[in-house]
């Protein structure tokens, strides 16, 4: 490997020409016409531009990806996250035309894509999962309800993320909501097909983070508690999960390992489960098969570069490290930074940023593109900035995050920076008592 | 499968009509896909487009292009000092300035052309797309190189205008 095509913008973009730099091989970005003076764009060896600002007709064009790696010399392809980073499309059209995909094998892009068959597969390998399965009919509905028992989630197999999931209280709703999801999943994956799980009413969102070479070495790097979500979307990360019982992070990580082993899993990637915060059972829920957001807790804690990992294992090095090398050093927090507007519902606010300045803290990595001047485009996600406080122990992590957050200096767009200093200081972050209900419940 | 103009806009009527956000169809020799609202569409790629003016509100159909059509007419530049204006690339891929191999260029300097005169080819995955003058004048320059990438946007020629 000696030139990786980034088709990506913001923050990861920026993280991934770095971590290209840093092992000695060239980075060209492939960005939008809005992201052409863009701070990856800048850094990057080369840039060219995919298309215009709407990632449509850009960021999730798969042929036009391809053609500009192709065109420039390219390699390989780091995808980052969101866009295209988990297509199977642009997996399998990169190797079709003999470029190195910095990411799993297609098929299993394919099956982490089918929560059906996911949930099946993990199963198999013994991970927990919720009382459920497939339904097709509202009498086959109610005969598995029966069993499960209300309230329950009606998913759609090709959903995920949080899409297409649908409450139910009771057999009167759930043939018309059986029809309506079947209906809605068809229109909105291409994939009717929906299944029933059991729901639990509070819950911890814990992911465990895996890393496969192709020599058949698999890891997992801890795990990760992202219970403080608003709509489905990550607000603060921490890793490792707190106040989790041992056998409880035991069962986590055997299962992450052996779910990815069970899937021919290969690079990095991320196994879901939601964690019963009453009885502290854990139970799977999907397979991430990109670098995540959070990333960076797990490297804080670990002392890896999970992106030069990603990179490694894709040019087809084996893993440095074994399991028993792997320690866990203090506890690590994550903050989401968004241009948001706080008084009009946290909708996403563009605009240009007349200021922009983070604090030097020690403990403190703030993962960002942003810098005065720059332009927070409506095309794309509201992220400005992560911010990274790692310490000997959470107390302290979150001292330094409320520190940082404090002496930020952010004009030019409205943000949720007050929001996130009202989670980090509230009693229920500190006492370790968030469900992932919690944040909606406190704004 | 040829798609007539009526045939465009009854698509966009049905998507319009219908809770779809996008709608991508693919079989031998034809591709469509069409994305509604500002998640996935905005303006298409050319010069001031009606849809670009229109006032925003309902969501609109923004795109429906079968392929092998041509592309929208490239966004020609305002004249230079030199009175010239430029073709920019409708999209990234490579460029051709033949429809194949050994063939004549579509276009010479010299060349007068009208915006529907197609000038060069620009192949995305083997997908070979025509792009348009969008201008009616005479070439003066030919600025990307055969068989090259070339960006969105990217000068492609200079054309002295009529």
């Amino acid at each position: 490997m000696k030139r990786v095509f980034i088709p990506n913008r913001g923050e990861i973009a920026v993280r991934i020409v770095g971590a290209c730099h840093a092992l000695g091989l060239e980075a060209v970005v492939g960005a939008s016409a809005v992201d052409m003076d863009g701070m990856a764009a800048h850094q990057a060896d080369r840039v060219v531009c995919l298309g215009p600002a709407p990632a449509a007709e850009s960021y999730l064009r798969a042929d036009t990806v391809v053609q500009a790696a192709l065109g420039t010399g390219c390699d390989a392809i780091h995808p980052g996250y969101g866009f295209l980073s988990e297509s199977p499309q642009l997996a399998r059209l990169a190797r079709e035309n003999e470029l190195i995909f910095v990411g799993p094998p297609t098929e299993a892009i394919e099956l982490a894509g089918d929560k059906l068959a996911a949930r099946r597969e993990a199963a198999q390998a013994g991970a927990p999962v919720l009382a459920g399965g497939e339904v097709a009919t509202e009498a086959e509905g109610r005969a598995l309800a029966a069993q499960i028992g209300y309230p329950l989630l009606v998913k759609a197999a090709g959903g995920g993320g949080g899409r297409g999931i649908k409450r139910v209280r009771n057999d009167e709703e759930l043939g018309e909501l059986i029809a309506l999801a079947r209906s809605e999943a068809a229109a909105a994956f291409g994939d009717a097909r929906v299944y029933l799980e059991r729901l639990i009413e509070s819950a911890r969102h814990i992911e465990v983070q895996i890393a496969a070479d192709e020599h058949g070495s698999i890891l997992h790097l801890g795990e990760r508690d992202c219970s403080v979500q608003r709509r489905f979307q990550k607000v603060v990360e921490e890793a490792t999960a707190p106040a989790l019982p041992d056998a409880t992070r035991d069962r986590l990580r055997e299962s992450a390992v052996a779910v990815a082993d069970r899937i021919g899993y290969r690079n990095l990637g991320t196994a879901e489960f939601i964690v019963d915060a009453a009885a502290g059972e854990p139970y799977f829920l999907e397979v991430n098969c990109r670098i995540q957001v959070e990333h960076p807790v797990t490297e804080a804690v670990t002392g890896l570069d999970l992106v030069a990992m990603q990179l490694q294992i894709a040019d087809g090095l084996r893993l440095a490290v074994g399991q028993e090398d792997i320690t866990f050093d203090g506890h690590a927090i994550e903050c989401r930074l968004n241009a948001e507007d706080p008084a009009h519902g946290y909708r996403p606010t563009p605009g240009t940023l007349s200021l922009f300045a983070v604090p030097e803290r020690s403990g403190l990595r703030v993962d960002t593109h942003c810098q005065p001047g720059a332009t927070v485009p409506p095309f794309y996600d509201s992220l400005l900035a992560k911010l990274i406080g790692h310490a000997e122990d959470r107390d302290q992590a979150t001292d330094i995050l409320l520190d940082a957050l404090e002496d930020l200096d952010v004009e030019g767009v409205e943000t949720n920076r007050a929001l996130l200093i009202s989670v980090l200081d509230h009693p229920d972050f500190r006492g370790c008592r968030v469900t992932t209900d919690w944040l909606e419940r406190l704004m | 499968m040829a798609l007539t103009d009526d045939d465009v806009r009854e698509i966009l009527r049905i998507i319009d009509e219908s809770d779809l956000d996008e709608l991508r169809i693919e079989t031998d020799g034809f591709s469509l896909h069409v994305t509604k609202g500002s998640a996935g569409g905005g303006a298409p790629s050319g010069a001031a487009q009606p849809s670009r003016a229109a006032p925003s509100g309902a969501p609109q159909p923004s795109r429906a292009a079968p392929q092998r059509a041509p592309q929208p007419a490239a966004a020609s530049a305002p004249p230079a000092d030199d009175g010239l204006v430029t073709i920019p690339s409708p999209m990234l891929g490579t460029f051709y300035r033949a429809e194949s191999p050994g063939a004549n260029p579509l276009v010479e300097v010299g060349s007068r052309i009208i915006p529907e005169t197609t000038v060069c080819i620009i192949e995305v995955m083997k997908m070979m797309n025509s792009v348009p003058a969008g201008v009616t004048g005479t070439v003066a320059e030919v600025i990307a190189d055969n068989a090259q990438l070339v960006e969105y946007g990217a000068p492609l020629f200079r054309v002295k205008p009529e």
